[in-house]
């Protein structure tokens, strides 16, 4: 008998740099002992972190496949694992393992498709990881537009990167918006299903979407109200994980696991699963 | 087909566990339980266990890998899986068919390790029962509690064991035994399976696409009312392999390990910012529809109950899968 | 009994006095009854029972169900009136809301007593005066009521029906109980044996957690052990250290507020006595502080309430109880 290590086994890692993002949201770049990139993965896909004696906690990868030396994760500081990742400084080392789950079609569906990105707050993580794929592989698909939302300017995930990058490339279309007004802003004030609508897409694009529950669920009623079909609508959802591997029995929505059948979902998938996310 | 003197059945005990591990169904504390084997346990009188035999491939609690801290730097042991083979003798049909279900699950890819080297080293000896309880419901399962399968099937009828090898592994079990005689079992009389009270359940209607149906009846919030949220019925099922994972502060490391948990536990999807099942209702619907609807669309209709009727004895408020299962098909409760 | 139960029930609701009813819902067996809150007087008539089997106490349902709209109609056995009156000094439950219906009690029995006597694959269970008369798979037989009672109830402290606004049956009173009995028998144990025998049967808990949630007096909002912060690890039997430590530490928590109903053991799948932790604190406490039965009235302070200068400090006495 040739028994592998057992998939419940996570490897040991080591994060080298921590950016703040906004106030609640760091950016942790995590390699192998080796100084290497730990796994390839697709985007979309997520990874176990953990710190023994603290917990073990999903996060989404935030970084491109195409970035060959680093994973990025940005997380938001909220729980007990999260909690602790906020407080640590770079050198320490955790445990990895993953990566998890589906991933988004890129390779597939998504190709040739004018694709429309919404995120609100910590919802830009998972969706960064696609838009810098397809920031990569410009060619393979057609436009992009980008509606981010976030409370206020300070909270906006990845914001120089924003600005920096995404605002500066052809044929790339950055929105964003925050709750409230605030005196630094001068670009829009809305939440991000009305934004959404009053922007009126075309209702040809492929939409991938992610944020908190309230947001999905009043950007996808405006979408349809502008004529865009479920089946044009991608999300990726998160729920209570032990295993990641479909085993452990906690994160089906109905008969499917986010961790395995998901995350990512297409939302006509969902109206024959029920609504208990 | 091999036979054995009943009247000696420790003997053959004792040359089984000459050679590797024996467990067989023993009172321990008054309760019957697979017991490891040793000179003078006896077989319960009990017709199953109080735990099911899920408990020898998936324990209650089993270290997965301890990690030592220090400063930044981690590092990680994994536990060991186990090495070493072993018996276990006296297996009940409907405990034989829930391995088939745990397999579905734990050796899925990526396959759990921990329970694949238990499910390699062991050997399955199962026993036909010939004195069911009005609790027992496996053959409206499709299990056949007179045929019962495993490595090897055993029968008791009169003052003879009567053992009957099914794979290599059986073969080699049977093998390995002094003083096996061949012989022919008597045709058991199966008239008492007839009068059972559950045998005409039907679960043929849960599987398929009716899962939006079944999920939305309204019978659940009357079902689930007095439902104490304890987790008896998930700790005595032979199918329920849900787990926990965590971490306990030893001192002197961290060990990770994994347990039973119970979807009927408030703290099962408890999350930083909620739970997605904030009720019982919610709680208790879930491990009826993983049983009747969920596990069975993603594993070729196979229900997740084997009809032992543990869940009927022990619930202490004596709702079970029955109730369940007969009040959703009449759409009331 | 049971019609004169049904009657009643399907009468509070046709009346109008109340909105739900809590009792017992009929199951295949007879033996298998489930609490559960009646709406309507027919649901009453076709699934309500009153049975020989009906055990559960169902005095803690009454902490949510008394929060909720309208008033419920509860049946409560005299042990069952001693939670009520307990859950109340506890503010637990909102008695307005609550019709409670005293029923009068010779005893409950259990499918375990049953089985204990042999009797294997019960299908039918027949009520004769009495007398039980029992249909297996196997054999029809006729035992007395008095083989068949649970454990519990052959040392039942009380037939008193306390703080109800209706009797069905006469009032009762307090027995002469030799419930201690099992506790002074562990007490003549050695410490080695004693050791051995809550080893042997604590290390049969599965953490199923079924003695925590139903026992009345365990009504925290969120329990110690369901706190992943805890320290604990509340799921699993994670070493024999733990398993002990949980039973002792429920055990301390009620002490004082057990009414000794029994429901611990009655439901644990593991048929461990834990019922013996808590009179083991409860015949401490009486002896002590003096008697004091929880649940008993409304008016005496628990003994881990009240503090008196002449209080025996038991831990710190050499010797236990005889203060050497």
């Amino acid at each position: 008998m040739n028994l592998t290590r057992d998939p419940l086994i996570p490897m040991v890692a080591q994060v080298t740099d921590i950016r703040a993002d906004t106030p609640d949201v760091k950016t942790f770049r995590v390699v192998g002992l080796d100084g290497k990139k730990p796994m390839e993965h697709i985007p979309g896909q997520c990874a176990m972190l953990s710190m023994p004696g603290v917990g073990e906690a999903l996060f989404s990868i935030t970084s491109s496949p195409t970035n060959e030396d680093y994973l990025e994760f940005s997380i938001k500081k909220c729980g007990c694992v999260t909690n602790w990742l906020h407080a640590i400084e770079p050198g320490q080392q955790l445990t990895l393992r993953g990566p998890y789950g589906n991933g988004f079609p890129v390779d597939t569906d998504f190709l040739g498709k004018d694709l429309l990105f919404i995120a609100g707050g910590i919802g830009l993580a998972p969706l960064r990881s696609v838009i810098n794929y397809v920031r990569h592989y410009r060619e393979r698909y057609g436009s992009v537009d980008i509606v981010y939302g976030a409370r206020s300017k300070e909270d906006l995930v990845d914001y120089q990167e924003i600005l920096t990058q995404w605002c500066r490339e052809d044929g790339i279309h950055v929105h964003l918006t925050i709750d409230n007004p605030q005196p630094d802003w001068e670009g829009h004030v809305g939440f991000v299903p009305n934004y959404v609508k009053e922007l009126a897409f075309d209702t040809g694009k492929t939409v991938v979407m992610c944020g908190p529950p309230i947001m999905i669920k009043f950007t996808l009623a405006g979408l349809e109200e502008l004529g865009f079909r479920r089946d044009q609508v991608y999300t990726t959802f998160e729920l209570k994980m032990k295993c990641a591997l479909g085993k452990c029995g906690r994160c089906n929505i109905g008969d499917k696991y986010v961790c395995k059948d998901g995350p990512v979902f297409r939302l006509d998938q969902m109206t024959q699963l029920p609504d208990e996310y | 087909m091999k036979t054995w003197k009943l009247s000696t059945l420790d003997a053959l005990f004792a040359a089984i566990a000459g050679k590797q591990t024996l467990y067989i169904p023993a009172d321990v504390a008054g309760q019957p339980v697979f017991a490891r084997w040793e000179p003078g346990l006896a077989m319960t009188r009990a017709l199953n266990t109080g735990r099911s035999a899920k408990d020898l491939f998936f324990p209650q609690v089993e270290d997965l890998a301890r990690f030592r801290v220090a400063g930044k730097t981690v590092s990680v042991s994994p536990a060991q899986a186990l090495q070493e083979p072993f018996v276990i003798f006296g297996v009940r049909a409907c405990d034989c068919r829930s391995f088939d279900i745990l397999d579905s699950v734990f050796l899925a890819e990526p396959a759990d390790t921990f329970y694949q080297a238990r499910r390699e080293q062991a050997t399955v000896v199962t026993l036909a029962c010939s004195q069911p309880e009005e609790t027992c419901f496996c053959t409206s399962l499709g299990i056949d509690p007179q045929a019962p399968g495993g490595d090897v099937s055993c029968w008791m009828a009169e003052d003879t064991l009567y053992l009957q090898a099914n794979t290599e592994k059986g073969e080699a079990l049977l093998a390995s035994l002094p003083r096996l005689e061949d012989g022919e079992k008597p045709d058991a009389d199966s008239s008492v399976f007839d009068k059972l009270p559950l045998k005409d359940l039907d679960f043929s209607a849960f599987s398929g696409k009716a899962l939006m149906d079944w999920f939305n009846s309204p019978v659940w919030e009357r079902l689930s009312q007095s439902c104490l949220g304890c987790g008896s019925c998930t700790f005595v099922c032979p199918t329920c392999q849900c787990y926990d994972v965590r971490d306990f502060d030893t001192g002197h490391g961290v060990q990770r390990y994994r347990c039973w948990d119970s979807c009927m536990y408030s703290d099962f999807t408890m999350m930083a910012h909620g739970t997605n099942r904030p009720t019982q209702k919610e709680r208790f619907r879930q491990r009826f529809m993983h049983k009747l609807v969920y596990h069975p669309n993603n594993h070729g209709g196979q229900i997740g109950c084997v009809g032992c009727g543990r869940c009927l004895q022990k619930c202490p408020i004596s709702m079970n899968i029955v109730k369940v299962a007969n009040a959703l098909k009449e759409g009331k409760a | 009994m049971q019609s004169r139960v049904i009657e009643k029930a399907a009468s509070l609701l046709e009346s109008g006095a109340c909105t739900r009813v809590l009792g017992w819902k009929a199951g295949a067996f007879f033996y298998d009854v489930t609490p559960a809150v009646f709406t309507c007087a027919q649901e009453v008539r076709e699934q309500m029972v009153f049975n020989p089997f009906c055990g559960a106490n169902l005095s803690k349902y009454l902490i949510a169900e008394s929060r909720k709209e309208g008033r419920i109609a509860v049946f409560l056995k005299p042990c069952d009136t001693f939670s009520f009156v307990q859950l109340q000094k506890e503010h637990r439950i909102a008695r307005d809301k609550v019709w409670a219906v005293g029923v009068q009690c010779r005893g409950m029995c259990d499918i375990d007593s049953l089985k204990e006597l042999g009797l294997k694959g019960v299908t039918a269970v027949e009520e004769a005066e009495d007398d039980l008369r029992v249909t297996t798979l196997y054999q029809e037989k006729t035992i007395s009521r008095k083989e068949a009672l649970s454990p519990r109830c052959h040392t039942c402290k009380s037939r008193k029906l306390l703080d109800c606004d209706e009797l069905i049956g006469d009032q009762g009173q307090d027995l002469p109980s030799s419930r201690f009995a099992q506790v002074e028998a562990l007490e003549a144990m050695t410490p080695e044996e004693r050791f051995a025998f809550w080893r042997g049967e604590l290390s049969k808990c599965i953490r199923c957690n079924a003695c925590r949630n139903v026992c009345p007096a365990c009504s925290c909002e969120k329990c110690v052990f369901d706190n992943p912060n805890s320290g604990v690890q509340n799921k699993a039997a994670a070493s024999s250290f733990e398993e002990n430590l949980f039973h002792i530490i429920r055990a301390f928590h009620v002490a004082g507020r057990c009414t000794d109903c029994g429901e611990c053991t009655r439901v644990c799948p593991q048929h461990i006595p834990l019922h013996l932790l808590n009179r083991k604190f409860i015949k401490d406490m009486n002896e002590f502080y003096g008697p004091y039965q929880a649940g008993g009235d409304f008016d005496a302070k628990p003994p881990m309430l009240a503090f008196t200068l002449d209080d025996p400090e038991a831990s710190i006495i050499t010797n236990g109880r005889d203060g050497q």
